[in-house]
């Protein structure tokens, strides 16, 4: 539960007030290995601690990438560091996406904003053992052309002959020639094999929502539907009961949980 | 005719419509391609077209005195641009530009309105083919109008 020191080793500037810190260890040991969707505790000296997606590559042990978005003090205050500046890290904590449950299967990312960030070792991962799978499909959504997260990876990836990438824009002025209106109308459009299919989902509650919703009524079952819950995190380990929904814990039974442990408590306001 | 009748049952909105159906349908359509930026129609003209896309990309746009061209929504192969023609006035809400070189099977609404009147078993599967996309759209738009993109949500 202690916070471990880290430091900055890079820290890129990906849009207006959300960074991708890279952090390696200052006491020469290696850093903890993690699963595709874990989190883990970011601890800023004298301001407080927050959890923070994983969104690097888990194969790659010599450094921990995680981006963060400015939404809270503590939040502006880990956007802000730079280059050799020292944090404290707790973690990982957390569920994974079940990669290792994804051989055979044709595969659907949805995301959705910074929901990518979280997905991003997931797609790693698909990329890395491309063969194993059926259909790799990402469907990406944001609000507009300017705040596309990782847009020059995004390119890259879009230009392999095997995956489906699909990016689209709520808004968007008459330049930008891709699609536009809501990642989940990107949904209906897709050809996979439902009944072999498992669909990772990551954004704002109400776009998981309706996501999960659209791939059902493509016929995927709902037990082949994951999706990652964000809360408010403090302890990470399911103590303190910060991140309560309902029955679960998002820190210790989440972040990534199936949609049909939580498709009825989506809808529920006060949870 | 029997081409674009196969073209009409092969579209993803009249999948599956009856072979009666389909010709009667048939009669109303022809082959159309855009070049992009080409403008299917414009806001406030008459609603005289249904546009099925074969192929291609085709933006919705809203023109504001200050943004211009605002894009809400792409409509691409296999969907259908133009969903007024069912109600009066019949008149477009938007303009509808290609983006791409985009073809498509234009149906006459005039005509397809008319034939629906005189059949109202045709006019119920048209209808039923239209109202889900109205629906789909709705709900998109209930999306869009919620911001989830915005930090804090």
């Amino acid at each position: 539960m202690l916070p471990r020191p880290v430091r900055v080793r890079k820290r890129t500037r990906d849009l207006p007030g959300t960074v991708t810190l890279e952090l390696e260890p200052t006491d020469g040991m290696p850093l903890p290995s993690y699963a595709p969707g874990q989190f883990t505790m970011l601890y800023v000296f004298g301001v407080g601690e927050i959890p923070v997606s994983i969104s690097g590559d888990a194969s790659d042990g010599s450094r921990l990438v995680q981006t963060i978005r400015s939404v809270g003090a503590v939040s502006e205050a880990v956007t802000k560091l730079l280059p050799n500046d020292v944090l404290g890290l707790r973690g990982p904590f957390g569920t994974a996406w079940p990669t290792s449950e994804l051989a055979g299967q044709d595969v659907v990312v949805v995301a959705g904003g910074l929901g990518l960030a979280p997905l991003r070792p997931s797609i790693y991962h698909l990329l890395a053992n491309r063969e194993q799978f059926g259909k790799v499909v990402l469907l990406y959504g944001t609000r507009s052309p300017d705040e596309i997260l990782y847009r020059r990876q995004l390119e890259t990836w879009r230009k392999r002959l095997d995956i489906q990438l699909e990016v689209t824009v709520d808004h968007a002025g008459a330049d930008w020639r891709g699609h536009v209106g809501v990642v989940t109308k990107l949904i209906p459009r897709l050809s996979i094999d439902v009944q072999h299919a498992t669909a990772l989902v990551c954004g704002p509650e109400i776009m998981m929502r309706f996501g999960a919703a659209a791939l059902c009524d493509l016929g995927l079952p709902e037990q082949s539907v994951w999706l990652s819950l964000e809360r408010n995190m403090k302890c990470a380990v399911g103590l303190c009961g910060h991140c309560q929904f309902a029955g679960l814990f998002a820190c210790k039974d989440g972040a990534v949980v199936r949609y049909d442990q939580v498709r009825r408590l989506l809808a529920m306001t006060e949870i | 005719m029997q081409g674009l009748e196969r073209i009409l049952g092969e579209h993803r909105l009249f999948a599956g419509l009856g072979q009666q159906f389909l010709e009667l349908a048939a009669g109303c359509a022809k082959n159309v391609r855009f070049d992009p930026d080409e403008y299917l129609f414009h806001a406030d003209d008459p609603a005289d077209w249904i546009y099925l896309v074969r192929h291609g990309r085709v933006a919705l746009e809203v023109t504001t005195p200050h943004q211009g061209a605002i894009r809400f929504e792409t409509v691409g192969e296999g969907e259908v641009v133009g969903l007024t023609w069912l109600l009066p006035p019949y008149r477009w809400g938007y303009d509808a530009r290609a983006t791409e070189l985009t073809r498509a099977l234009a149906l006459d609404a005039r005509c397809l309105r008319d034939k629906c009147e005189a059949d109202h078993d045709l006019g119920y599967e048209i209808l039923k083919r239209f109202l889900p996309v109205l629906v789909q759209r709705l709900r998109a738009t209930r999306l869009q109008m919620l911001d989830v993109y915005s930090p804090g949500r």
